[in-house]
């Protein structure tokens, strides 16, 4: 099993799972909030395709959730918007 | 990374890409297979434990991992830039496939709401089901495998069209009994799990605050205009409206393309899979929706040719029954605009509803999806109009009083970067220029 933490909860996973099916598998079904309307997303296409399940994985964001492959004790959070308000002037 | 050319680079290792590497790797030529995931197999063939697809002499030739995010034409062949460095060829098989095609509805933008395929790809490829009380709908054969996957945990299935009209096609259904028993085992297989199967309904909303707990379907009239409706609990949907074919790679080259039976835009191919550019080759879903088979069969073709051979007539015999399915399939289930409310909200990324997209042509006189998506941003986000761009064309033709066309498609479909890249991506190579 692969553990990682999720807004600091503990998640475990099954080797091989992207973020977002271990997210998925786990109860949660939202981790992002959109730009505009502050909106919950979570997975929608799960291929790659949509750019919905973005998560912040490792202090990294932008990721999609479901491309993602999780690693053990990686440390993933949801995203706000475009995940680098701290760039914003 | 620039190593020596391949003869053939095949873009794609799903049904048909595999098969057009085989084909061409059997007849002598030196095969670079690449594609964007970490293994092959596509979105049709996901092994998760050890079952593994993917013939030996192949495995040396695949570039897993390899996003091809543009190809560039040269006086000798094609250079292939990737996220993982380029690869150059002298002939590019282009078999990028298909992802669900969507239609708006209220509430598909809540957690919960799945793409068909996307709720397959959890469960096939991850082991993770989408919902406890899953609602599968849109229209095409497609529903079935995803429900039959899930079993108890399907609430219904809402098919939009009905398999009846396959009565309407008895040749192309008798040139292929196995697609007559496939589809039999299905439904068999849904009376087994107790699943309902309700033909002409469709989900026309989905309520929920943080998460999906219900959908409305209705029956759909000979006009598909809602009636009688009612609600359903349920902790997922998965919906899907048949398939838009992955075509940047085809469009960035100059491929003539066209409106095929299902109204998506494809690439156009020759009998021997040839695009209309010189060097380029085309299978499966990018050439015309028709599914795994079909796919494997041009793939072989395009592979052979590719490769200097002719390839088998029983192939040519075999893709034209299976085209002849294919067409009997679109007709079968036809898939309309829809007619979502004003505050649908069309595009995801951007969060632009039908009403600014309708406004955009009626108020400010935009005349095709190209001149709303500039005043409205639809297509404009992250997605860069992958799902929407179906929905957005068919909206703006219809407020515009007119069918949608290629072109229109065209103009939400050409993307100069097909995949996400790296600054670091793009700097890659700037040093030899």
């Amino acid at each position: 099993m692969t553990t990682f933490s999720f807004d600091g909860e503990e998640v475990t996973a099954e080797p091989g799972q992207s973020v977002g099916a271990a997210l998925l598998a786990a109860g949660y079904r939202s981790w992002r909030t959109t730009r505009h309307g502050g909106a919950p997303r979570g997975l929608f296409c799960g291929i790659g395709v949509c750019f919905d399940c973005l998560v912040v994985v490792n202090g990294r964001p932008g990721l999609r959730a479901c491309l993602t492959e999780v690693r053990d004790g990686d440390v993933v959070s949801s995203q706000e918007g475009a995940g680098r308000d701290h760039l914003a002037c | 990374m620039t190593t020596s050319p391949a003869d053939i680079a095949v873009i794609g290792a799903g049904p048909a890409g595999l098969a057009a590497a085989a084909a061409a790797r059997g007849r002598g030529a030196r095969v670079a297979l690449l594609d964007s995931a970490g293994r092959p197999g596509g979105q049709y063939w996901r092994h998760r434990d050890g079952h593994n697809p993917i013939p030996a002499s192949l495995r040396q030739d695949i570039l897993a991992g390899h996003a091809v995010w543009h190809v560039e034409v040269e006086a000798d062949g094609f250079v292939l830039h990737t996220t993982a460095g380029e690869v150059r060829a002298r002939t590019v098989i282009v078999a990028t496939g298909a992802y669900d095609r969507q239609l708006p509805f209220p509430g598909w933008t809540l957690p919960g709401v799945f793409t068909a395929g996307g709720a397959q790809a959890m469960l096939k490829g991850h082991g993770v089901p989408v919902g406890d009380r899953v609602v599968v709908a849109g229209t095409g054969p497609f529903l079935l495998p995803v429900a039959a996957a899930l079993r108890h945990r399907v609430t219904g299935v809402f098919e939009a069209g009905s398999p009846l009209g396959f009565a309407r096609h008895p040749l192309a259904v008798a040139r292929n009994p196995g697609k007559l028993v496939e589809g039999a085992r299905y439904l068999r297989a849904l009376h087994g799990h107790r699943i309902p199967f309700h033909t002409r309904t469709a989900v026309v909303a989905a309520h929920g605050d943080d998460r999906v707990h219900a959908v409305t379907v209705a029956r759909l009239d000979r006009n598909r205009r809602p009636v009688s409706e009612r609600e359903i609990e349920c902790d997922a949907v998965a919906v899907g409206y048949g398939f838009t074919p992955q075509l940047e790679l085809p469009l960035q080259l100059g491929c003539d393309t066209r409106l095929d039976a299902d109204g998506s835009l494809v690439a156009t191919a020759d009998e021997w899979q040839r695009a209309s550019v010189p060097g380029v080759y085309l299978a499966g879903e990018v050439c015309g929706v028709g599914g795994a088979q079909l796919s494997v069969v041009e793939g072989a073709i395009a592979g052979a040719h590719a490769a200097g051979a002719r390839p088998r007539r029983s192939l040519l015999r075999k893709r034209a029954a299976l085209r002849a399915f294919a067409a009997a399939m679109h007709d079968t289930y036809r898939v309309g605009a829809g007619r979502p409310a004003d505050d649908t909200i069309v595009c995801r990324c951007e969060e632009v509803t039908v009403r600014e997209v309708r406004e955009s042509v009626v108020d400010l006189g935009a005349t095709d999806p190209r001149g709303v998506k500039l005043l409205a941003r639809p297509g404009m986000g992250l997605c860069q109009g992958r799902v929407c761009g179906y929905a957005t064309a068919c909206l703006v033709a219809e407020a515009c009083g007119r069918p949608v066309t290629a072109a229109d498609l065209r103009g939400l479909a050409a993307r100069p970067i097909a995949a996400p890249v790296t600054l670091g991506n793009l700097a890659e190579g700037v040093e030899d220029a």
